[in-house]
């Protein structure tokens, strides 16, 4: 009896510190950034977020993520695509490539794209010459949230196309369907949910970059100074208040777009 | 057309991921192996490789065990309700749709200097934020859902029936966990720590605004390199982001090796 | 439509998968590709579909040579083994598929696909989507979709694998009605022999990628030209000491010679039972086995086991009691050859016409 009791009571005490951990960790920095930020009423929250400044970098975020969004889904979409279907030499080196992203620092990302395509490089010398701005303007900040978000277009793809039978194609042939009509109505549609949620969770992360886009972007306000970035400016210039309210656009914008994910893959998963 | 495929593929891998390593690599040797070594051997490079050794080393541990723990709650878990438990489970994503550097915010909102729970703190000579404790936890919130998630799928494929023959048998739940769950979860644990090395490791945003960024204090490799490039020091920034790759390249063939480890 | 299959060759690395097969098909013939998994019929199916591509031989639809024609300029119908239902569109747009590729007026386009619909039966399913059909259901929208653009062809490839067995039944016999009342020509891939006897005019015998035989079932069944066909189709027991048989002993001249033996070929039963009496041997009943319409009897004649089955309006033998055996007939097979010999005794010798 008294071992039973004992165990019993470990058990609840592992439980209380795992939930309470899980509580404590995640659950309660959330709220605390919420209710800062309206701590002292809307007044506050409304004049830092109509700040000019302030909104500006939220909508530059959004739009330069939108962009990126959109080149990963188009390279994804193909890379997925040839790394399963087509069997060519190095394919398993590049498919294990694709994670890289993942591993690496975005810090030293942002760094690359700056050796790369900065002032004094090959690239961006030509570039220059040609007239166009590459680092330290919005070009850099779409290529490093490109960068960031690789892995994930092609790794929601990829299970799809994987799991899509080859006959479903095959029964289009048959029936008169050319390559081009195949893709987009039988191809496509099977695996548009991995593309949606893979670009979602690609959107979700270009909004919320921080390294690799701070070292790129020059940072100059109203132009090129991304939300994150500006929340990172307020708080170093010691205004919390102001910081926690251009966090809480952000960070409701993010939760939308994770329960859009949660939603569309859950759906999936019920059929 | 397939060759048309084959050769964009390859193309965007050059572009957008081989060239920018080479890229670093040659990068940290533009004034030969002194300059590389004289870049790393400065103090603050050492203090801060260090820090982010201990800071790796630190939430991977405690990542480990809470994460295998919680999602052996999440899944198993009788004592909790199947709504409260699929609320939670949608709690577990919650970091990843939070900006760094709002995760940062958040830590020193709460526990910053000013506030009432870190003011107790400072008191009693325990200082959180701008201090290693604080850029733990920044990094544990950003890192948290790693571990669950790799270890939840396989736990609910394996399903539970294995588990109640060992209790059938007799045996208990540690003698359980050890014997039965433990090897099924194995790899996806293993692959669940690759990942977490990889996040803690390169994690920038929260360490920076936790840490405030103080030179030989709480200054960790990827803010380092963020430092150098804002004093305009790019060969030490790049001999310390080599390193910093260098590892990540021997993580992804880890996580290679694990994922395949997984699969069987 | 009439179909011509000249040589044909195909290779997957380094196994033949299909060798040197040659056939003609005339119009409107329901065909049947029967063999052993893994012998080369879905691949044969596959090269008459244009989906795989032929390193040699000649594949002619009505006198035209069409080895460089894609699947979609090919005329015709392919039924997959897992149906390939497109899961994202309902049976109506599944079925319209095809139509809608030809770019046909969408009014014609309704009216064709709503009387497949109801040719298949499937009339107020025409909404669903694939996962909310069962798998007869399933297979019938393939069917009806396959059928829509009107091909000149109907191939399909193990249609009835992924049904259960009490529905398959019934789906054999729709299909082949079916088949019979639209007049086209089918070729359809089985591994199962009761299937391609029951649904096929003809069948062809595939293993190791040669085409064994070819006729109607009936053909193959008495004059298998193959030991593999002859062991392939029906039951069968085989011996290797014939010539101790009564009534086969002149098969002691053929050295190494085989025999293979159907239950249909062997009587077994009371000594009353037999006009002639010599013709039989003795034997003991081993075990007997109730089969629902009829006994399996296994019966030990000297040291080889022969089975056979029996009537239920017989009288019931036991286990263990001794019967006469006549042995009708037996196919013999060596290395080099095969042909069928009758048993010489049967035959009375002395005939008494009264």
């Amino acid at each position: 009896m008294n071992l039973m009791f004992r165990s019993r009571w470990w058990s609840f005490g592992f439980r209380s510190t795992v939930m309470l951990y899980f509580v404590v960790l995640i659950v309660l920095p959330i709220i605390g950034i919420y209710t800062q930020s309206f701590s002292s009423g809307w007044e506050p929250f409304w004049s830092s977020v109509s700040d000019p400044l302030a909104w500006k970098s939220v909508l530059l975020t959004v739009r330069l993520s939108v962009i990126a969004t959109a080149i990963n889904v188009l390279i994804g979409t193909m890379i997925g695509w040839v790394l399963i279907r087509y069997k060519f030499w190095g394919r398993s080196i590049l498919n294990s490539l694709v994670d890289l992203p993942f591993a690496l620092p975005t810090a030293v990302g942002g760094l690359m794209i700056l050796l790369l395509l900065g002032p004094n490089s090959f690239v961006g010398n030509i570039a220059g010459r040609l007239g166009f701005e590459i680092v330290f303007h919005e070009p850099a900040i779409v290529i490093a949230m490109v960068f960031v978000t690789f892995p994930f277009v092609i790794r929601a793809v990829q299970p799809l196309l994987e799991e899509m039978d080859k006959s479903e194609e095959e029964a289009a042939y048959t029936m008169g369907a050319s390559k081009l009509r195949t893709f987009f109505q039988v191809i496509l549609p099977a695996i548009l949910p991995g593309i949606i949620s893979g670009g979602m969770l690609a959107f979700s992360r270009s909004l919320a970059e921080f390294g690799a886009v701070v070292l790129v972007a020059g940072n100059i306000p109203g132009k090129t100074l991304i939300a994150s970035v500006f929340i990172f400016g307020e708080v170093e210039s010691d205004n919390p208040q102001g910081a926690a309210s251009v966090s809480i656009l952000l960070l409701t914008l993010s939760f939308l777009i994770l329960w859009i994910v949660n939603a569309i893959q859950s759906r999936r998963a019920g059929k | 057309m397939k060759k048309l495929w084959i050769t964009l593929t390859y193309l965007v891998f050059i572009i957008l991921l081989i060239i920018p390593l080479i890229r670093i690599f040659y990068g940290s040797w533009a004034e030969g192996w002194e300059g590389f070594i004289k870049a790393l051997s400065r103090p603050q490079s050492l203090h801060a490789l260090q820090m982010t050794g201990t800071i790796v080393v630190l939430v991977t541990l405690i990542n480990t065990i809470f994460g295998v723990m919680l999602a052996i709650y999440l899944v198993r878990a009788t004592w909790l309700g199947p709504r409260i438990k699929q609320f939670l489970n949608s709690l577990v994503d919650l970091p990843f749709a939070v900006s760094p550097v709002i995760g940062g915010l958040m830590i020193v909102l709460l526990l910053g200097p000013h506030t009432v729970i870190g003011s107790f703190f400072e008191d009693s000579g325990f200082k959180v934020v701008y201090a290693l404790p604080g850029m733990v936890l920044a990094t544990l919130f950003v890192t948290f859902p790693l571990m669950v998630r790799e270890v939840m799928p396989v736990l609910q494929e394996i399903g539970s029936q294995q588990e109640e023959a060992a209790s059938t048998l007799g045996a208990y739940s540690w003698y359980t966990f050890w014997k039965v769950t433990w090897p099924a979860i194995r790899w996806g644990v293993i692959y669940g720590v690759v990942l977490t090395v990889a996040r803690s490791m390169g994690e920038f945003g929260a360490v920076l605004v936790v840490s405030g960024n103080i030179m030989n204090k709480t200054q960790t490799a990827t803010t380092l390199v963020y430092q150098d490039v804002e004093n305009f020091n790019v060969l030490a920034a790049n001999s310390v982001a080599l390193v910093l790759a260098t590892i990540s390249i021997a993580l992804l063939l880890l996580m290679e090796w694990a994922k395949k480890r997984k699969g069987h | 439509m009439h179909i011509e299959v000249n040589q044909l060759n195909k290779h997957f690395g380094d196994f033949h998968a299909v060798n040197n097969v040659s056939f003609t098909i005339e119009k409107g013939r329901l065909i049947g590709l029967l063999g052993p998994s893994g012998g080369g019929k879905t691949s044969i199916l596959r090269m008459l579909a244009g989906l795989e591509t032929p390193d040699t031989g000649d594949i002619v639809f009505h006198g035209k040579r069409v080895n460089d024609l894609p699947p979609q300029e090919r005329g015709i119908g392919f039924v997959f083994q897992n149906y390939a239902l497109f899961k994202h569109m309902t049976v109506f747009d599944n079925i319209a598929f095809g139509l809608k590729v030809k770019k046909q007026p969408k009014d014609q386009i309704r009216e064709r696909v709503m009387s497949l619909v109801e040719l298949t039966g499937l009339k107020g399913f025409e909404h669903r989507y694939p996962h909310q059909l069962s798998g007869g259901q399933r297979q019938r929208v393939a069917f009806a979709r396959a059928l829509a653009p009107e091909p000149q062809l109907l191939l399909l490839d193990e249609p009835f694998a992924a049904i259960d067995a009490k529905i398959r039944q019934e789906l054999r016999t729709w299909l082949k009605d079916m088949i019979e009342r639209l007049g086209i020509t089918s070729i359809f891939v089985t591994h199962d022999q009761d299937e391609a006897i029951e649904v096929a005019d003809e069948i062809m015998i595939i293993n190791k990628g040669r085409l064994e035989q070819k006729g109607t079932p009936w053909d193959i069944y008495k004059n298998p030209q193959t030991q593999f066909v002859a062991s392939f189709i029906g039951e069968s027991t085989i011996v290797s000491e014939v010539h101790k048989l009564k009534g086969f002993e002149d098969a002691s001249s053929w050295a190494g010679t085989k025999a293979l033996i159907r239950p249909e070929y062997i009587e077994v039963g009371k000594t009353s039972e037999f006009k002639i009496i010599s013709a039989t041997e003795t034997g003991r009943i081993k075990h007997i086995h109730f089969r629902g319409s009829e006994w399996m009897v296994e019966v030990q004649v000297g040291d080889v086991t022969l089975i056979t089955y029996r009537s239920l309006e017989k009288e019931v033998l036991h286990p263990g009691e001794e019967v006469n055996v006549l042995v009708h007939r037996a196919y013999l097979f060596n290395d080099t050859d095969s042909w069928i010999m009758e048993n010489k005794l049967k035959e009375d010798p002395m005939p008494v016409h009264i």
